[in-house]
């Protein structure tokens, strides 16, 4: 059993402090992902359970046991580098056996077990090929092997994508899944990518400036983002906002478009400014794929741009001279600046407070929802 | 003018150019098995009549004609200068150079500036305070004195060599040998060294040459056949009256052939590590 637990964990260089006191429970067998752009902590997180960074304060524990002073050695973790950080001097059944000639095994037991891991990985033509002529897949599937031959409690993932063309990075995202699925152990995995994180994750952690932001399943986050930064991080394209105001029971987004106000937000004070947001597939051309039930409404917009991707056709429309994004399903050609009517699927908008950003939460006021 | 032409006169060129740079040390080398009369001849004689290894025998005492000069003592003492020398300067080096390459401390720039700035100062300069000095600590006319200088020499160099090696191993490569189990000092040793070898025999080649070529600090500071090296005893040879041409070349093509053994030997990891260090950042 490996659990991982990150207790107030604190991080600072010298005067400035990066990670502010965050708190994480990672369950025995979990695959967790922490994901936020460039800067947020998420790295520095990680290497702190590696143990390749001291943590200034708080707390980290795996399997139940605090390793704050362990060094990564002692820690039974496995790391596979954003580079891959092979031994290029090594073949690659010498990287792979690397930790358990370290640990002292029997020279037919680290054959046993590099074999083992290059059959799981597909490398076994490749064993005494240097990483060197290797392509950057079988690179990465080496750094995956040398991995898991140890068996170890936790694996850690350090943007291990990023160096790959996206043909091969959806590839090795299923086949890291898959390995997942067959050696059961807990991992974590930090991505700026949020399709990565959506499509890899048992549960999200999304950071920004060294917080956690909001933590949960790939469907909570996507579903109920905590604030207008989650709402533009996940899921692509990101959300639309738009600066709105409440009057006389709509909102109103600009001089001649208004929105019934959706569901639930009856309460909203006259006059309260909010930020409205919605994403693309919920803002779709009449007769062009919303086939939903809920509340709608139609709003006439003119179109600026189209991008047509072949099943579907991204448009660009603009709200109160703000360009926002919509999908046509079905899609029949565009050209900029014809004025078409959309329809929008009200259930599944949100309002964010336009200070501090936070989502507002549905009150069950109408009983409909 | 044709390509053909002009690869001819570039051709010509070069080997004017190499033979200005070759003939001293073939004439060197010829001199060494010719007997002194010849040697003196004028007009010279350019084709040898007469090789042979006498002077090489006279200066070992095999011969008839003993030049009684103690070339096996100061052979020992250029190898026992240079080997030691060369050791310890690597092994400081070669940490300095990790040090520079991996981590952050207060005055690390101004540190290194200072270290190859040391190389500028001519080491004749300093000839005469190190006199003074080893004389004091009696550490003049000893193996020991001219090892300090030399180490002293080929710190900063090896250093700075190092230091690009060094930095050209990403840092990951030892984090993942430490979340692999090893230590800090395993994972310097299996993963980091392994990978600037080339540059550590490049600096380590330089560092012996350096100290089994010196001769200016060497005549200063040895007297005696306990401590004087090859290129010093080259100097006794000479006479009041007369030099002993012959013999002199002999020892000085002694004093070569263990230095071009040496780059032969590790030519490939000199060319990799002069190249490597070359496209450093």
């Amino acid at each position: 059993m490996a659990e991982v637990s990150l207790r107030k964990v604190i991080k600072r260089y010298g005067q400035m402090e990066v990670v502010h006191g965050i708190d994480l429970e990672i369950a025995h067998n979990e695959f967790v992902v922490l994901v936020g752009p460039s800067g947020c902590g998420k790295s520095t997180t990680l290497r702190m359970i590696a143990g390749l960074e001291e943590i200034s304060d708080g707390e980290i524990a795996i399997g139940g046991k605090v390793v704050n002073r362990l060094p990564p050695r002692q820690r039974n973790i496995s790391m596979v580098f954003q580079n891959y950080a092979l031994y290029p001097h090594m073949t690659v059944r010498e990287n792979l056996g690397f930790s358990l000639k370290i640990a002292g095994k029997a020279r037919e037991e680290i054959d046993r077990a590099a074999d083992e891991a290059a059959q799981i990985l597909g490398l076994t033509p490749y064993m005494d090929r240097t990483p060197g002529e290797l392509s950057g897949g079988q690179r990465q599937r080496v750094a995956m092997g040398r991995a898991i031959v140890r068996h170890p409690d936790v694996f850690l993932f350090d943007e291990p994508l990023s160096n790959l063309d996206a043909k091969l990075r959806s590839q090795m995202r299923i086949e890291i899944k898959k390995l997942h699925q067959t050696v059961a152990t807990t991992v974590v995995y930090v991505t700026h990518d949020q399709v990565e994180a959506m499509t890899l994750a048992d549960r999200i952690v999304i950071m920004r400036d060294g917080h956690i932001v909001q933590t949960g399943t790939p469907l909570d986050v996507f579903e109920r983002p905590v604030n207008t930064f989650v709402a533009t991080f996940i899921g692509s394209p990101a959300m639309n906002l738009v600066d709105g105001m409440a009057e006389g029971g709509a909102i109103r987004l600009s001089d001649n478009v208004r929105v019934p106000l959706p569901h639930g937000f009856a309460a909203l004070a006259e006059g309260q400014r909010v930020t409205f947001g919605f994403r693309a597939d919920n803002l779709m051309p009449l007769g062009h794929g919303l086939a939903e039930t809920g509340e709608v409404a139609t709003l006439e917009l003119p179109v600026s741009l189209a991008e047509p991707l072949g099943a579907e056709t991204l448009l660009l429309a603009e709200i109160a001279g703000k360009e926002v994004q919509a999908k046509m399903m079905h899609p029949r050609p565009v050209s900029p600046g014809e004025v078409l009517k959309f329809q929008l699927a009200l259930d599944y908008c949100h309002l964010f407070d336009a200070e501090s950003g936070v989502r507002l939460e549905r009150k069950r006021d109408h009983g409909t929802d | 003018m044709s390509r053909g032409q002009r690869d001819f006169l570039i051709w010509v060129a070069t080997f004017l150019v190499m033979l200005a740079i070759c003939i001293p040390g073939l004439w060197v080398v010829l001199s060494a098995f010719r007997p002194n009369g010849e040697i003196l001849t004028k007009p010279a004689v350019w084709i040898p009549r007469d090789l042979s290894f006498d002077n090489f025998r006279a200066i070992f005492g095999l011969g008839d004609n003993v030049v009684g000069i103690p070339v096996g003592s100061y052979f020992w003492n250029s190898a026992v200068i240079s080997v030691t020398s060369t050791v310890v300067a690597v092994t400081i080096g070669m940490s300095g150079g990790y040090a520079f390459a991996r981590y952050r401390f207060p005055g690390k720039s101004s540190a290194f500036l200072w270290l190859m700035l040391s190389r500028t100062v001519p080491g004749i300069a300093l000839s005469l305070p190190l006199f003074i000095l080893w004389s004091w600590t009696g550490l003049i006319d000893t193996k020991l004195g001219v090892i300090i200088v030399y180490t002293a020499i080929n710190v900063p160099f090896t250093i700075w060599l190092t230091e690009g090696f060094f930095r050209q191993v990403p840092r990951d490569l030892s984090e993942a040998a430490q979340i692999d189990g090893c230590t800090p000092w395993q994972a310097f040793w299996k993963v980091e060294f392994p990978l600037a070898k080339s540059g550590i025999a490049s600096a380590a080649i330089f560092a012996f040459l350096t100290s089994w070529n010196e001769y200016a600090l060497a005549s200063q500071l040895t007297r005696s056949t306990d401590s004087k090296t090859l290129p010093v005893g080259l100097m006794d040879f000479t006479a009041q009256f007369t030099i002993d041409w012959a013999g002199m070349s002999a020892m000085a093509v002694i004093i070569i052939i263990p230095a071009l053994i040496l780059t032969f030997l590790v030519q490939k990891h000199l060319i990799a590590g002069l190249t490597f260090g070359g496209v450093k950042g």
